[in-house]
């Protein structure tokens, strides 16, 4: 029989919730076993190959391409699992929500302490090839169906392994009360 | 000696003096019944809702019911933990709590409540409504992202001469905290520790404090709010 | 400046409790409340600013910012939206230069919404510089914005009078009674005065017994027994007061405006009844600032009854009864009509409701055994007193005696006020007030029920459709979702906060009701509104909060049908999220026109 297949995708994330998911120590000798993976930086398999059965998203939508890659991962996956607080409320991102676009534009590009000076004609990057920056940075849920939420900043490995298995397996997922955490 | 009296919660049979506030007789019984808003010593508000439990049947917050003979309490059924679970998720959306990114993280009370009660996600659309931030006073500032408007800081902290130093301000979803800058002035630095522990947010926090306790370490890092009376064994 | 408040400060006494009457004057001086006036009076009062500002911030007509030399208040009513609203709103913003929420630049103007003004017969309605301009209309509207531009006073443009007091001088009003039906109670022949003197034959508890046997129930909607509640005050040893419910601000009622105007000897009369029940020394009316109008006759007639000793010492030559009345006026909350909210406003705090218990029979104004009573109720008692509670008993059905004030609107030909006994049912009322294809009908107004025809059968007393009088008439080609909208954003607007699921779920629920009207709506939608909804109604203090998801709930029983059309079938998830919106502010910054 074949294994169930992961994809794996960081948006407006930091990659932390990948690096927890790393974090589960040798039973990713275990996880190997248990799943492959498609589409997912692991692997740097760039593009889905095939329709996938857990798909893990980190971080929230900050922007047009987020929202792309997302809507892909819904139609590509049958479980869609937000892992972290990113995905599950817009997090650290999202703390820019209230701030005109323009301003947060400006303070990266003209006026921050390492962009002072150094951009005289005063660009905002408007490249028709970058992807759009949104009016605000949007939970995936908002945006697709979500099947299962881990939240964490990031999800502790344990949480992250133990719905992994739980998915896998069709067991109750185990939710102890040190795993579930917010922070 | 003052009376003794009886009464039940989910069955289990508790005494209590006669007159006493039903959340910290429970207390007292080993029975944790979740609030945000009480504060011992201080007038109840019963504004948070949360301590909701049934009385003779009836819909009440425990902070504001004074215990008579023969109460019989519901505490953990299921509508009524059902009803706390939506307003704590209620209070999640109403405000803008960035967990991770909170000085208070850890030893959150609501947060703790979000755990407590499983809450992976709010079932409600987050609003990301903007919140005011006054940082005037010099030892303290008050980050309405975060606030919960309990009225803990309303209704216990005042000045020597009984004024106060937090008050609310407007009415409805529009409603805040506000301080008084005057008063705030002469706040001590122990004042300043005492409001930023009375609130069960990290809506008013201390100057030049930061974060403080390693993550493992905090309050609710490894075990649930309310487990500290629960362990309570009575006789 | 600084005397002007002393001054005023000085008449309440230095009084902290007083503090709406001392943000009323310091207002009326010039127009709002500056941040300096707010320290002065923080500080004779020697409380914080903070603490002054709470109490000021609560209430819609007190403001820290000018409002205009003409200060515009339009109705935000359902019935208001009815009859025309909008054209009204638009009118008034396009001649004045300016949009609601905001001041003209050059300050002539300042526009704004309010909760409805209790003028549902003769809408739209607005309050101009305390004024009531019933039935606005653009014309009208472009005539008084330039009159006033020309230098005319608001008073100059009364332009009519209403009938009875409203064409006397006291009361100088176009407001309109529309009293369209008399009954045997409050609107029967009165002569001022003469049950007063009954009290030299009956004892304070002959009087209360007398009520009891009545079965006279509070006309405010909640049904408590007057006679009973009475009893229950004098109970508890100590100073007691009684309080008068006027602040009748549940959208669609109007009655006690009209009582206020044709029957205040009444109103006083019943207050000063419950004041000998009770034993207290001191009554205060609780007016809402809407009905300010009507101040300069209920000071009058107050005057007149001291004069004749009908209020003072030795009242009606009983020696010994002393009592005396105060009017209060709120400042724009509806919430201040549930009783215990209505305590704290009249201490001068916000109208936050209190928790129960204890009841303000036991602690209730200044801590102290109070009575609260509406309007109709303590004119009920007068009449009791006057004719018998069995002659009372002889009106209404089996649990409910008497008779009740209707305040029908709405689509029916004859909006306005009607006494009837109780027991009619609501085809009957609708039959009596005119209405035409009627789809729907709002009894009891929004923390009430909405009703389709297969229960106009249903009796309007206490065993079947309790009501507090509002009875809104909702046409055929009307809308429910719109109706239950304007009632969400009423109750969102009208919440105190301190509840924290009033305060939020409320919004919650009003969001998710804006989704489905703009056609995103997914099945589960609906079964998420009657599922928080109904926490509602555990999970808060007060009436406001408790039923503040009626209209969704009622709505959703009765009409249905009228959310899933608007829910494309099949469909189970949209979120509203549109990419083509969400990417056009920063598309707009940063200089790009991407394709949609």
């Amino acid at each position: 029989m074949s294994k169930p297949i992961v994809a794996t995708t960081s948006l407006a994330g930091c990659f932390g919730c990948h690096m927890s998911l790393l974090d589960i120590d040798e039973r990713i000798l275990d996880l190997i076993d248990l799943v492959d993976f498609n589409k997912s930086p692991i692997d740097d398999i760039k593009e889905f190959t095939q329709m996938c059965d857990i798909g893990i998203i980190e971080g929230g939508c900050c922007n047009s391409e987020n929202i792309h890659v997302l809507k892909d991962f819904r139609k590509n996956c049958k479980i869609l699992v937000s892992t972290g607080e990113c995905a599950i409320m817009g997090g650290l991102p999202a703390m820019r929500n209230n701030i005109p676009i323009k301003e947060c534009l400006e303070e990266a590009y003209l006026d921050g302490p390492s962009t002072k000076g150094h951009n005289p004609e005063g660009i905002l990057p408007n490249d028709e090839e970058l992807p759009i920056i949104l009016d605000k940075v949007y939970p995936c849920h908002e945006i697709v169906k979500i099947d299962y939420y881990l939240p964490g900043c990031p999800p502790r490995a344990d949480l992250i392994w133990n719905a992994l298995v739980a998915l896998v397996t069709g067991d109750e997922m185990k939710l102890p009360y040190e795993v579930i955490k917010f922070d | 000696m003052s009376e003794k009296i009886k009464f039940t919660i989910d069955g289990k049979e508790c005494f209590a003096e006669k007159g006493a506030n039903l959340i910290e007789a429970a207390k007292e019984n080993g029975v944790y019944i979740p609030t945000l808003c009480h504060l011992e010593g201080v007038k109840p508000a019963g504004s948070c809702r949360i301590c909701n439990v049934k009385i003779n049947g009836r819909p009440m917050t425990a902070c504001t019911t004074t215990l008579i003979e023969g109460m019989n309490i519901e505490n953990n059924v299921e509508d009524i933990q059902e009803l706390r679970k939506i307003i704590i998720e209620t209070l999640f959306v109403s405000g803008n709590h960035y967990c991770p990114a909170c000085e208070k993280s850890g030893n959150c009370e609501l947060q703790a409540l979000g755990y407590r009660f499983k809450m992976l996600v709010p079932r409600f659309p987050f609003e990301f409504e903007e919140k005011e931030v006054d940082a005037e006073a010099p030892k303290i500032y008050i980050d309405r992202n975060r606030c919960i408007l309990c009225k803990r800081c309303v209704r216990s902290l005042k000045t020597e001469d009984g004024k106060s130093i937090f008050a609310v301000q407007g009415r409805g979803y529009k409603a805040m905290i506000n301080i008084d800058h005057e008063l705030a002035m002469n706040m001590t630095d122990e004042e300043a520790t005492h409001a930023m522990d009375t609130c069960p947010v990290g809506s008013i926090l201390k100057k030049e404090r930061g974060y403080y306790d390693p993550i493992g370490s905090r309050k609710y890092d490894k075990k649930p709010i309310g487990s500290e009376i629960e362990q309570i064994v009575t006789n | 400046m600084s005397s002007h408040i002393q001054n005023i400060i000085e008449k309440y006494g230095k009084d902290a409790t007083r503090l709406m009457d001392i943000l009323h004057e310091a207002q009326a001086k010039e127009g709002f409340i500056s941040d300096e006036v707010v320290k002065e009076i923080a500080s004779q009062l020697n409380i914080s600013k903070v603490d002054v500002e709470q109490t000021l911030t609560f209430y819609h007509f007190f403001s820290k910012k000018p409002l205009g030399k003409y200060t515009i208040y339009l109705n935000n009513s359902l019935v208001s939206h009815m009859m025309g609203r909008e054209e009204v709103a638009h009118a008034f913003e396009k001649v004045t230069g300016t949009k609601f929420g905001s001041v003209s630049e050059d300050g002539q103007f300042g526009l704004y919404n309010t909760s409805c003004i209790g003028m549902n017969d003769q809408e739209p309605a607005a309050i101009i510089n305390g004024i009531v301009f019933p039935k606005m209309t653009t014309y009208r509207v472009k005539e008084i914005i330039k009159a006033f531009r020309a230098g005319e006073s608001v008073t100059d443009m009364i332009n009519s009078l209403g009938g009875g007091h409203n064409q006397s001088d006291l009361v100088h009003s176009m407001v309109t009674n529309n009293l369209n039906r008399r009954g045997a109670v409050i609107f029967s022949e009165f002569t001022p005065g003469d049950t007063l003197k009954k009290i030299n034959s009956i004892s304070p508890k002959e009087l209360i017994d007398e009520v009891k046997k009545s079965n006279l129930r509070g006309r405010g909607g909640a049904g408590f027994p007057t006679g009973l509640k009475w009893d229950f005050c004098t109970k508890t040893p100590g100073e007691r007061y009684v309080l008068c419910n006027a602040d009748e601000g549940e959208p669609g009622t109007f009655k006690d405006r009209v009582i206020l105007t044709e029957r205040p000897e009444m109103v006083f009369e019943g207050m000063t009844l419950a004041g000998y029940a009770i034993g207290a020394k001191l009554g205060i009316l609780y007016l809402r600032e809407e009905y300010r109008y009507l101040e300069k006759q209920l000071e009058t007639v107050l005057l007149g009854m001291r004069g004749k000793g009908l209020l003072g010492r030795n009242i009606a030559g009983k020696e010994g009864f002393d009592y005396d009345i105060r009017i209060q006026f709120g400042a724009g909350a509806y919430v201040c009509g549930e009783e215990s909210a209505l305590i704290e406003s009249c201490e001068g705090k916000r109208g936050e409701p209190r928790n129960r218990p204890p009841f303000p029979v036991q602690v209730g104004y200044l801590d102290k055994p109070t009575v609260i009573n509406n309007v109709e109720s303590l004119c009920s008692v007068v009449k009791i007193l006057e004719k018998g509670a069995e002659w009372y008993k002889s009106m209404g059905t089996k649990e409910t005696s008497g008779t009740k004030l209707l305040s029908i609107s709405g689509d029916v030909r004859y909006p306005g006020v009607f006494e009837v006994e109780w027991g009619i049912t609501v085809q009957e009322a609708l039959e009596m007030s005119g209405a035409m294809n009627v789809k729907a009908v709002q009894v009891g107004g929004p923390s009430g029920r909405l009703i389709g025809p297969n229960e106009f059968h249903r009796t309007i007393c206490y065993e079947d459709l309790p009501t507090g009088g509002a009875f809104i008439v909702i046409g055929e080609g009307r809308k429910i979702l719109d109706v239950v909208k304007n009632f969400m954003d009423f109750f969102i607007d009208e919440s105190c906060g301190s509840c924290a699921p009033c305060r939020y779920l409320t919004v919650i629920l009003r969001n998710k009701l804006n989704k489905i009207m703009e056609g995103k709506g997914v099945a589960s939608d609906l079964d998420d509104l009657v599922n928080w909804g109904k926490q509602m109604k555990v999970a808060n203090r007060c009436g406001l909060g408790q039923s503040a998801a009626n209209p969704i709930l009622s709505s959703i029983e009765n009409f249905r049908y009228e959310y899933e059309a608007k829910i494309e079938k099949g469909k189970d998830f949209d979120t509203r999220f549109d990419l083509n919106k969400a990417i056009q502010e920063s598309s707009r910054a940063v200089g790009r026109f991407p394709e949609a």
